[in-house]
């Protein structure tokens, strides 16, 4: 077992008829992260997590939560997860609470009046506390979601798609509820998600599967700094730093994109140094942007 | 974890409106029957005891509460699985279907544990069902009609004394709620197998019509297969009222019944602990 990891995932295969949608895949998670979990539609993040959860069957490999296997420890280990798998559905006949109290009763945990509410609380939802799940909009039975994944107090949190379908306030407030879980409640959390800048805002290391299989896996910003980037750089006489530039750094690929605007492949640690050699041959360097960092990162690897 | 685990499927089936329909058709056809035979009883139970007339003397109240509730069982007998049907079909299909099984099954609850408690809410349910029935016919009918002898047609005419009626109406209606748990065990199974509910109402229904028909049509071919379908046991109730009921019929009857009820339910923990929740 590797030390202070709450998952870890070894050779975890699953094929569905002839479609191999989970192959040889390795991954940890360590105790605090907030974990990013990328991939392309298809790519078989979803199989992954109902793997995790023992929802479906791996036909090989070992996952192995809070040091133990989840194959002779189900039950244990999930009286200490909390998990929204895709979009989360409820009895919608039955009110907010209502649904909270049989969840919380299921998980093997005493759970009070309080902790719903606070749950609830947490969430944003505990106005509607009373109100049947039927009247909800798709943002509140996500942040439900949220709600009943948290309402038992685990500590690993397991959320698929959390944001998913929610317009640009909603995210906000869901990713922060994702921080405000890990920062001051100490929640270990595995994300998955198609929304990149998302992730990239919260979590602290992340693995990008393709196609079932580990592209590549790390620490965000480490992994970020090695990427290569367009560098979007505006910058007086244009055509002139262009020249400067592809003399100075014949390596990296350099291209005039307007009358005012250069684009160059670099990696982070890169930019500064470019930065220094304009500034230093007299051109104003009006700013200097990486286009959309981490989903070039992911185009790049899947 | 059982006890809370039966208590909230217990909740989640007589939380839905739907699950009321059963107890409300039957209350209805019940209801219509009774205000008929309330109209026209006299009349029918004339033409029935017409020919008898001149060999024996007709005395007492023979059209009584118990003469409409054994023309009620017969009559309602062929709806009751629908009715049972209709919420053990939806016991884990319609949970696969609408996603909250996932959520459920992303619990510390053991799989055995969900389904066994699935499967006694359906089974809870089916005895309602049949208790209702019991009730409303045989109760409600016997406080507007009256008691008496109940007079029955079955391979020849039977009538018994008041006395040994009420205990013969036991008997049935228990035995009915057993054949009504196979019907609602069979649906049980085929719940585990589809994520739609649809299917196993349709295919128990399918199977239940289907087996019938070939028990009780009179075709010298059929009669080989009948002994192995289960739909030739569960109506056993019938033999209730025979002049002489035919105990080892009976016993046979109740152990096919059972032995169905088991391998339906076993197999659906075999399948529900293997299945993979993609729904």
């Amino acid at each position: 077992m590797i030390e202070g990891s709450f998952i870890e995932v070894k050779s975890l295969r699953k094929k569905y008829g002839g479609i191999l949608a989970v192959n040889n895949l390795d991954f940890t998670v360590f105790k605090g992260d907030i974990f990013g979990f990328l991939g392309p539609n298809g790519a078989g993040k979803s199989t992954t997590i109902r793997m995790i959860l023992s929802l479906v069957k791996p036909d090989h490999g070992q996952i192995n939560i809070f040091g133990l296997a989840l194959s002779r420890n189900r039950n244990r280990i999930l009286s200490g997860i909390g998990a929204m798998v895709e979009e989360p559905r409820f009895y919608e006949y039955l009110s907010a609470y209502k649904n909270l109290e049989i969840l919380s009763r299921l998980s093997g945990k005493q759970t009070n009046r309080k902790q719903i509410m606070d749950a609830l609380a947490l969430t944003g939802i505990e106005e509607r506390w009373n109100s049947k799940v039927k009247t909800f909009s798709h943002g509140m039975k996500q942040r439900l979601g949220i709600a009943q994944a948290i309402v038992h107090d685990p500590e690993l949190l397991i959320l698929d798609e959390p944001a998913n379908g929610l317009d640009p306030r909603g995210m906000k407030d869901m990713r922060e509820i994702i921080l405000r879980l890990n920062h001051e409640f100490g929640k270990t959390i595995l994300i998955s998600s198609h929304i990149l800048k998302e992730v990239e805002q919260m979590a602290n290391r992340m693995i990008i599967i393709n196609k079932g299989e580990k592209v590549v896996e790390g620490n965000v910003q480490e992994l970020l700094d090695a990427a290569v980037l367009d560098l979007r750089i505006e910058v007086s006489e244009p055509l002139r730093a262009f020249e400067l530039l592809k003399k100075n750094f014949s390596a990296i690929v350099t291209r005039l994109e307007s009358d005012d605007m250069l684009i160059m492949k670099v990696s982070k640690p890169e930019i500064p140094i470019i930065n220094k050699t304009l500034v230093d041959q007299g051109f104003k360097v009006y700013a200097i942007n990486p286009v959309n960092s981490l989903e070039q990162y992911f185009l790049e690897k899947t | 974890m059982m006890m809370p685990l039966m208590l909230i499927e217990l909740k989640k089936v007589f939380g839905r409106k739907r699950s009321y329909i059963g107890f409300l058709a039957l209350l209805l056809l019940v209801s219509i029957l009774q205000i008929a035979m309330w109209v026209e009883g006299k009349t029918l139970i004339d033409m029935v005891t017409q020919s008898l007339k001149d060999s024996f003397v007709m005395e007492g109240n023979l059209l009584n509460g118990y003469f409409i509730s054994f023309m009620l069982m017969n009559a309602l007998w062929v709806l009751l699985p629908f009715l049972v049907t209709f919420v053990a079909g939806d016991s884990v299909a319609g949970e696969a279907h609408s996603g909250t099984l996932r959520i459920m099954l992303t619990r510390p609850i053991s799989r055995t544990a969900l389904i066994t408690a699935k499967f006694t809410a359906s089974v809870f349910y089916t005895f309602l069902i049949v208790l209702f029935l019991m009730v409303i016919s045989l109760g409600v009918s016997s406080v507007i009609f009256g008691t008496g002898d109940l007079m029955v047609y079955r391979t020849s005419l039977s009538i018994f004394p008041e006395e040994e009626v009420l205990p013969k109406f036991i008997m049935a209606f228990g035995f009915s709620f057993l054949g009504m748990t196979v019907v609602a065990s069979l649906a049980f199974l085929f719940s585990t197998l589809t994520n739609n509910a649809i299917g196993p109402i349709i295919s128990t229904m399918a199977i239940v019509i289907g087996f019938t028909i070939i028990t009780n049509l009179n075709i010298e071919a059929f009669q080989v297969v009948r002994k192995f379908l289960f739909t030739t046991y569960i109506s056993s109730w019938m033999l209730f009222f025979d002049f002489e009921p035919d105990w080892q019929q009976i016993g046979i009857s109740i152990l096919v019944c059972l032995g169905h009820i088991l391998v339906f339910f076993f197999s659906a923990v075999w399948i529900f602990n293997r299945k993979d929740i993609l729904t």
